[in-house]
């Protein structure tokens, strides 16, 4: 009989192979994966932080692109582990090769983490190529790496979890750029990254915070300036009871073979 | 101790949500060692039965059990066993002929050197060796067949199942795949073949099902089902033969042209003696070969008897 042990060291290999499948993947298409969120965010600091900012002044006691560039991290990092996530798993299932896992003994939780390890990596790489782009625009200190680094890796972790629920459920490729186009970018835009939401009137301050992208900005932005419009430790609950609420959604899925078992 | 059987299917039930019921309640039991077909028409539930022994469709009812292990109770054991060639090309066209065997290793818990080790061993067997780094796009449909069982195979499973593995695959390459499987069978591998080549199920299999409309119509060894031709029918390729043919101690005999002859003789009669009256004649026989293949004739009116028995059932 085989052992729990050998079981695990298979499970793990298995687990390896996705994630560095994964990461080639990205890799392999880098002008397509790396280069278009390095541009676009490059093009939000020089516009929105040198040259309009310049004229906005100060914000929450920090100049302008100061205040903006956590945010604009964060927007690099949700957009691409949700991205990555799920166009590679949709392509997978699509074009069938998905098979290839779903004959296999791996199960459902290796498969769900190898693919959550491509969107992760692909977040935190796109997140730290915009880090060291806003370098040349601004100085930063890290108020508090703790927070700072804890916050990115949940926020990824939950948007990568967002792209392979998406995965599942999409038919074509258009459903899988229906989410982020309608749902995430403007959720992100109106998450705090451009501006404090203690300049919005008070019923607009109150509507923003059922947007749990300001949590995971503002929190993200506490770690980096140690300014937040909002308690961390909300932000840490938001982001932890999100990740819970869909890790289980798309293990659900997945036992009952959504999308992926006729 | 060795399960008696390398795959159990125990009242394997499919119905699909718009309400087909592809397969309606299954039995089938595969000797380990077995070269084993599973034969059927379009659409009769071949594809659905391999589906739900490979995990990829979810059954409504019954049981596979994989070398003594249940698929719903121990998966981990039971997949393992297991080695896939699906019909249709279901690999990335992105990555590489060797990333792809390779990787598939990695998915069944083969580390990357032995991995790596195994897919160099199994792309050389199969002539694709100096293919490897190429996308597998840009592979031709024959080669893309043969990765397919390279890739099945990385793993190293005790039972290997080919669905349609040289469909559209030319002649000269798919004797070549026969003699490949044929040595793997001798190996030891348990191998079930689905396929359209009935002359490819009576030169490879020694047992075989048939089934039709979802259910098995007949479960036997190649042999026993041989036996159950009633004629047998030949094609004389002859010379010298006037207008009038002598009478000759067959079934039935049918002249095509003026130099083919065609015949049917019951297992009583035999050929020397057709062989005998022709030469007595003065018409010499240049070639023969049989009119058809004979487990295709046998199929052919097995289904059609099965369709008939529907139809009186229906009225």
């Amino acid at each position: 009989m085989t052992s729990t042990r050998q079981q695990w060291q298979t499970n793990l290999v298995s687990l390896k192979t996705i994630a560095y499948k994964e990461i080639r993947r990205f890799l392999r298409i880098w002008q397509q994966t790396l280069l278009p969120p390095a541009i676009t965010m490059t093009l939000y600091l020089i516009i929105f932080g040198s040259l309009i900012g310049a004229r906005i002044g100060e914000m929450g006691g920090h100049s302008y692109i100061e205040f903006i560039v956590p945010g604009v991290i964060m927007i690099a990092v949700i957009t691409n582990s949700y991205a990555n996530v799920v166009s590679s798993f949709f392509s997978a299932k699509f074009q069938r090769f998905i098979e290839e896992i779903l004959v296999s003994p791996t199960p459902n939780l290796v498969i769900l983490l190898g693919y959550l390890a491509g969107g992760f990596a692909r977040g935190l790489l796109v997140g730290a190529i915009v880090l060291a782009i806003s370098l040349l625009f601004t100085e930063l200190r890290i108020h508090n790496p703790w927070i700072t680094a804890s916050i990115v890796l949940l926020t990824s972790l939950l948007f990568a979890l967002g792209g392979f629920i998406n995965a599942i459920f999409a038919r074509t490729y258009d459903d899988i750029s229906i989410i982020p186009t309608f749902v995430l970018t403007p959720l992100t835009y109106l998450g705090g990254v451009f501006y404090s939401i203690h300049l919005l009137p008070p019923f607009w301050q109150k509507v923003s915070l059922i947007n749990p992208i300001l949590y995971l900005v503002n929190a993200f932005r506490y770690g980096i300036l140690g300014h937040s419009d909002i308690n961390i430790g909300i932000a840490y609950t938001v982001a932890l009871a999100f990740i819970a609420l869909l890790g289980s959604i798309a293990m659900l899925l997945l036992r009952l073979g959504t999308g992926l078992r006729s | 101790m060795d399960p008696a059987y390398a795959l159990l299917l125990q009242g394997l039930y499919k119905r699909y949500r718009n309400g087909v019921e592809a397969l309606k309640g299954i039995d089938l039991a595969v000797r380990p060692g077995d070269f084993f077909g599973l034969l059927g028409p379009n659409g009769a539930g071949k594809s659905t039965a391999i589906g739900i022994i490979s995990s990829l469709v979810r059954k409504t009812a019954g049981r596979v059990e994989i070398f003594g292990y249940d698929l719903d109770r121990e998966p981990w054991l039971a997949k393992s066993q297991l080695g896939l060639v699906p019909q249709e090309f279901n690999f990335n066209g992105f990555e590489t002929v060797e990333q792809i065997v390779v990787n598939q290793g990695g998915f069944y818990g083969v580390d990357r050197r032995t991995a790596k080790q195994r897919a160099e061993r199994y792309l050389k067997e199969l002539s694709l060796w100096d293919k490897r780094s190429q996308p597998a796009r840009t592979l031709s449909g024959g080669m893309k067949r043969r990765l397919m069982i390279a890739r099945a195979l990385v793993h190293e499973p005790r039972l290997l199942i080919l669905d349609e593995p040289t469909a559209g695959v030319d002649i000269e390459l798919r004797r070549s795949m026969w003699d490949f499987l044929r040595e793997l069978n001798a190996g030891g591998t348990t191998i079930i073949l689905t396929t359209h080549y009935l002359e490819e199920a009576e030169t490879l299999c020694r047992n075989i099902a048939i089934i039709d409309d979802g259910r098995i119509i007949e479960h036997t060894s190649v042999k026993a089902l041989l036996r159950k031709l009633s004629t047998h029918g030949f094609i004389l390729d002859i010379s010298g033969a006037g207008p009038e043919l002598p009478p000759l101690p067959v079934h039935q005999a049918v002249r095509l042209d003026d130099n083919t002859l065609q015949i049917e003789i019951t297992a009583e009669q035999n050929l020397t003696e057709v062989f005998a009256a022709l030469a007595r004649a003065g018409i010499q026989v240049l070639s023969m070969k049989n009119t058809a293949n004979r487990l295709e004739e046998l199929f052919v009116r097995m289904l059609e008897s099965g369709s008939g028995s529907k139809r009186e059932q229906a009225q």
